[in-house]
């Protein structure tokens, strides 16, 4: 992120990640919230609730039954015209599944917040970004804040992405559990009339309404021809590139108002000179910048590619980036399993064979790792790659020892 | 109360247009069709995964002439939560409609029906029930009756029934009633009360199936009529506090006054198996729920 002189007055706030995602649902006007409790996004719909029943905020909360029926109920709320907004976390992400996929097909826009975790077995509710990741094939755009003040951003801009003509597609926005959730930071919060001004209401008619009196229109029935859905499918995949302009038109405009400037889908430190780059996403990038600058002290030149969005997959940045280094580091704190990490994966089919490449699984149950082992991490395998030559390490398992 | 000639007023009006993809004698389209007429074609439509998902024929063509959203099959009580309270946000005061199967709503959607209605949205669910999962090829549902044959129980079902209408009361939700695609000034009447209403309101509508009941595909209102005649299906209506028998079942109170059982059972092939002990335990439990249904309305008054 940059900074720009700010249009906007603002308010300098410290909040947790998940109370600054309540703060831009806020802001957004909202007409709908529901969800269903779930270490540690919880705080979220909490403070949402606090404020509805305050009168901050004019919504109806609808206090459902389960992750599948929240999802149910914001998507039903899409279709009748209304900005609707939920939260989960893990194994309520897992249990949307399959409203998941039916929400992006039907071209309704919705925001969420994942704030990620681990999925059981064992019950763990720490970090981890596997959730987040396996909704990555359903259609849901999927953004990964860094600190509090990117949750905020992120949601607030969700809205006017997902309800972009060009894109109409839901936004997932991904914040690491307890590290951003529930850590405090400082924060800057436009004002309502500034959000006004630069985010009107939604309309309604975009892209339809099912009502009562409305037009006869039909959601979701067979298609009598099969390559109908093909059809679908690469409309949903033109929605997906065009979402790659509109963020960054969004991301534009949002940083005259708020004097923020962000990637808009990737953003890069210190990479125009570097030969090798860490690639990494979420909270944990802020640790390795730190490693990445330690070992720039070092003499090492190495930079930071920290992904903001995974779908639209940032493919042009990637492949900009990677071409011309003599190494890449991907570091995933998830796991697919029978495949490796899954950036490592996406990201490993576009470096070049003649660029070295590692695959680094860490932090997977919420295992902290901390800048100087990054730095170790780096270090090894630049020191590597200088040693032996192009090397290719499709998974590097970094497992603390475990005490007994 | 809805008059005749106010149905013959209806007559020629296509709420669902010719041509569906329903089988021969399908009961959906017949109760759809009372629906349309109790509400006079203005109403939106949530449908889950079922028979009437397939029925409207295949896009970008539709027989059904509402606007109409087909939801996965768990979450039609929560699109529909979420729908009405958009919709009303916006002013629009007009029916939601969940018309969705037995499958839909005892089994799979169960959580989903039983938040919509503690919830108490402003919804109006119709359970068309055909008494098993037809459009997967007939397999035993929460609501095939003990010992019906299907695909999944070929010797007879060995549980009992859900009674969904009963749970939904002890929802307390302000209208819950039972209905027969038989009796369609029953039906249409109860549908336009329901919609005097405000809140979560039920109709359990009985909706017999030929291909899923292995019978004639001419004996859909037979079979209906019959099973209201043999008490076999109860028509009841619970209306804020006061439940009583509908018209159509009063007589049967009266054990004497039903028909024989076997004249339900013996038009339906799912049943041919049944032994004369059999028959008289469901017997039984026909006069098991009748009594308990006369204490609700005592209780209800």
């Amino acid at each position: 992120m940059t900074r720009q002189a700010s249009l906007a007055r603002q308010v300098r706030k410290v909040l947790i990640g998940d109370h600054a995602v309540a703060e831009a649902v806020k802001l957004a006007r909202v007409n709908v919230v529901s969800a269903y409790p779930i270490t540690p996004q919880t705080l979220i719909v909490e403070r949402i609730s606090e404020m509805i029943e305050r009168g901050e905020l004019k919504a109806d909360f609808i206090r459902v039954e389960s992750e599948f029926a929240a999802l149910a109920t914001v998507y039903g709320a899409a279709v009748g015209g209304a900005r609707a907004f939920t939260a989960t976390s893990s194994h309520g992400l897992f249990y949307m599944y399959e409203m998941l996929w039916w929400a992006a097909a039907s071209r309704v826009p919705i925001v969420m917040a994942v704030v990620t975790r681990v999925l059981g077995p064992p019950w763990n509710i720490h970090n981890e970004h596997t959730d987040l990741l396996a909704i990555r094939d359903s259609g849901w755009i999927i953004g990964m804040a860094q600190n509090v003040q990117e949750v905020f951003d992120m949601t607030l801009t969700a809205f006017k992405i997902s309800e972009d003509e060009r894109v109409l597609l839901p936004v997932a926005i991904g914040l690491d559990g307890f590290i951003l959730s529930h850590t405090a930071e400082p924060l800057d919060i436009p004002s309502q009339e500034d959000v006004d001004s630069w985010l009107p209401p939604r309309n309604p008619k975009i892209p339809y309404t099912i009502e009562p009196g409305g037009e006869p229109i039909t959601m979701g029935n067979l298609p009598r021809d099969d390559a109908y859905h093909a059809l679908l499918k690469k409309y949903m995949d033109e929605s997906m590139e065009n979402a790659k302009r509109v963020i960054a038109e969004v991301y534009t405009e949002y940083g005259k108002l708020t004097g923020r400037n962000y990637g808009p889908l990737t953003e890069c430190y210190r990479c125009s000179d570097a030969k090798y780059i860490a690639v990494s996403m979420g909270a944990w990038s802020g640790d390795i910048l730190y490693a990445v600058e330690r070992l720039r002290d070092e003499g090492y030149p190495v930079g930071l590619l920290r992904l903001r969005y995974i779908r639209p997959f940032p493919e042009e940045d990637i492949t900009a980036w990677v071409s011309g280094m003599r190494g890449v580091i991907v570091f995933d704190r998830d796991y697919s399993a029978g495949l490796g990490g899954i950036l490592a994966s996406e990201i490993g089919g576009l470096v070049p064979s003649n660029v070295s490449f590692e695959g680094v699984l860490a932090g997977l149950g919420g295992v902290d790792v901390s800048p100087d082992e990054f730095r170790g991490i780096i270090k090894d395998f630049i020191d590597k790659v200088e040693r032996e030559g192009p090397i290719r390490v499709r998974k590097y398992w970094y497992i603390p020892k475990i005490e007994r | 109360m809805v008059t005749l000639s106010e149905l013959h007023k209806y007559g020629t009006r296509k709420f669902i247009m010719p041509g569906t993809a329903a089988c021969p004698g399908c009961p959906l389209l017949i109760g759809m069709r009372h629906l349309a007429m109790a509400l006079d074609g203005k109403f939106a439509m949530v449908i889950p995964a079922g028979c009437s998902s397939v029925i409207p024929g295949t896009a970008p063509y539709t027989a059904y002439s509402v606007p109409v959203l087909h939801v996965p099959f768990a979450s039609s009580p929560a699109v529909a939560s979420g729908l009405v309270r958009a919709i009303r946000q916006r002013g629009n005061e007009g029916p939601v409609v969940v018309w969705a199967g037995d499958g839909a709503t005892a089994d799979i959607g169960f959580a989903t029906l039983s938040g919509a209605a503690y919830r108490n949205e402003d919804i109006l669910y119709i359970m068309a029930d055909n008494e098993a999962y037809m459009n997967t090829g007939i397999q035993a549902s929460g609501t095939t009756p003990w010992k019906a044959w299907t695909t999944t129980s070929p010797r007879g079902k060995t549980e009992d029934r859900k009674d969904v209408a009963l749970i939904m009361l002890m929802h307390k939700v302000p209208y819950v009633a039972t209905a027969s695609i038989a009796y369609p000034m029953d039906f249409i009447d109860k549908v336009r009360r329901a919609m005097q209403v405000r809140g979560f309101r039920f109709i359990h509508l009985h909706a017999p199936c030929p291909p899923g009941w292995k019978m004639d595909d001419s004996y859909t209102i037979r079979a209906a009529r019959l099973a209201v005649e043999t008490g076999a299906w109860i028509l009841w209506e619970y209306n804020q506090g006061k439940l009583t028998i509908s018209p159509p079942s009063i007589p049967y109170k009266d054990k004497s006054r039903r028909k024989p059982l076997e004249e339900y059972l013996k038009i339906q092939g799912r049943f041919a198996h049944l032994k004369p002990e059999d028959i008289k335990l469901l017997e039984q439990k026909i006069d098991e729920q009748w009594e308990f249904i006369l204490r609700l309305a005592e209780l209800f008054k």
